[in-house]
């Protein structure tokens, strides 16, 4: 494939692509602790709201999240801080309005992944820990913290592969992503079918390797499960 | 920050048309994209492993990239090509309509035929012994037994695959079209009211998404009957063997 001097490009857009999808996936798992948290709470408000965000977020569009955080997020921002006295003109750069959007709608999926999770230990493990006088907050730190991670791995694979391919979204606003840098490519050049393809390919390369990186941390996870092939 | 309402309803017939237009593209390439999958996943499901090599390059590419990419990749991608802008097919691809018809069937269908895979290798065992019994051919079995039992199991989760469907049909505004999100951003242009505009656009998509999974339930009770029936309670009377 001729790139025509413009592999540089894709290359720097890959890495915006890259910091995108690592930095919303931050974001989303913390994002989603809190809303498998908030679901299972005793507290009933906590409930219904966290009921509401995984219901509204997963209803709608991702580009509806990434338009609607980029062209009104700044209105938001800005009535939030003049009710601390800030009346200068607050604008989200693309990247921050990627993030957020993505990591919200990241958010809500895995919150379902960690509340399956959570709820797959048995309770036998809490009454365990409280016969041992752990209190409720250390039980989930120490006990059921970690094994949530193995039980959850291979959801929040599948959900950071669509992260992934959602990033090419936010080129739409503007970010310089991979898709935009085709984009720009294709317009010098003449030549969309290359450019796309080439895209399309590093994508490729790049959820394959988030693949092999899910499934080797899932082994990490869990050696008991493949003790019998190695 | 003042809410407007009333510019939502000002615009509310606009963002009904896209919402037209976001249902044909869903339903079309829903239902292409079905019968692409057909013959897809029954490859995959093949003993043969030529038959199954073709499907999975395929599956693989859709399910590996962007919607975006494969979307660009027809509408844009397809012009470098002075053969396809000389061909029959270029009056086709030349329209953003057509172009996203056949990238969501495309898209949809790799989704779609691993589901139906699966359900076709859900399907049990001893039905399949059932059939063979019966003398039936490969042929009709496949038609008679394999496909509408695979259809039962594989319901729900093609629930799943038309809102995900549904959601990313928005990505059709990124080409010209005017779906509920081209419409929607056909709108804040001139009024400049993104919040309340996408709030609009985002009740379309759920009211939509909400229909969708209660039509899915009830189709799903239908096609899955034989697991909900329950004998008429006096059917003691007609035939004391069938009380217990």
């Amino acid at each position: 494939m001729d790139l025509l001097g413009f592999s540089d490009l894709l290359v720097s857009g890959t890495w915006v692509t890259i910091k995108l999808a690592l930095t919303s996936l931050v974001l989303g798992l913390l994002f989603g602790l809190i809303g498998a948290t908030a679901k299972l709470s005793a507290f009933k408000p906590a409930r219904v709201l966290a009921t509401l965000y995984t219901t509204l977020v997963r209803g709608i569009p991702e580009l509806l999240l990434v338009l609607t955080i980029y062209f009104g997020g700044s209105m938001i921002l800005m009535a939030i801080a003049s009710q601390f006295g800030y009346t200068d003109y607050i604008e989200i750069s693309a990247f921050g309005a990627g993030v957020a959007a993505l990591s919200i709608a990241f958010g809500a999926y895995s919150t379902e992944v960690f509340r399956a999770a959570i709820q797959a230990i048995p309770v036998g493990q809490w009454e365990a820990a409280q016969a041992l006088g752990m209190p409720r907050g250390k039980t989930f730190f120490r006990i059921i913290l970690p094994q949530v991670w193995r039980l959850a791995l291979p959801g929040l694979g599948n959900l950071f592969q669509v992260l992934l391919k959602d990033t090419a979204l936010v080129s739409v606003v503007g970010l310089n992503d991979l898709m935009r840098e085709a984009y720009v490519a294709t317009g010098s050049t003449k030549q969309p079918f290359t450019f796309y393809m080439a895209a399309a390919l590093i994508y490729l390369g790049l959820t394959v390797l988030s693949t092999l990186v899910t499934t080797w941390l899932e082994r990490a996870a869990d050696p008991a499960l493949h003790r019998g092939r190695a | 920050m003042n809410w407007n309402w009333s510019v939502i309803i000002e615009h509310l017939p606009r963002l009904v048309d896209g919402m037209w237009v976001t249902l044909e593209l869903v339903f079309v390439s829903g239902i292409v994209g079905l019968l692409l999958a057909v013959p897809l996943a029954l490859m995959r499901a093949s003993h043969n492993r030529w038959l199954r090599l073709l499907p999975y390059a395929y599956i693989f590419f859709f399910r590996g990239t962007p919607l975006l990419v494969q979307i660009f990749l027809i509408y844009y991608g397809s012009s470098q090509f002075t053969f396809v802008r000389e061909s029959l097919l270029w009056p086709i691809l030349r329209e953003p309509y057509w172009c996203a018809i056949i990238a969501f069937t495309l898209n949809t269908s790799a989704y779609s035929a691993e589901l139906i895979r699966g359900a076709i290798q859900a399907v049990p065992k001893g039905e399949l012994e059932a059939a063979d019994a019966f003398g039936m051919s490969r042929a009709l079995k496949i038609r008679r037994i394999v496909l509408p039992r695979a259809f039962g199991i594989v319901l729900p989760a093609y629930g799943n695959e038309l809102i995900l469907m549904l959601k990313s049909s928005s990505l059709a505004s990124t080409i010209t079209l005017l779906d509920i999100t081209g419409a929607a951003r056909s709108i804040i242009a001139r009024t400049y009211t993104p919040l309340e505009i996408f709030f609009a656009a985002g009740m379309f998509y759920l009211l939509i998404a909400a229909v969708l999974i209660g039509a899915f339930r009830l189709l799903e009770r239908r096609l899955n009957r034989h697991q909900h029936y329950k004998l008429p309670e006096r059917i003691g009377e007609i035939d004391p063997r069938l009380a217990d």
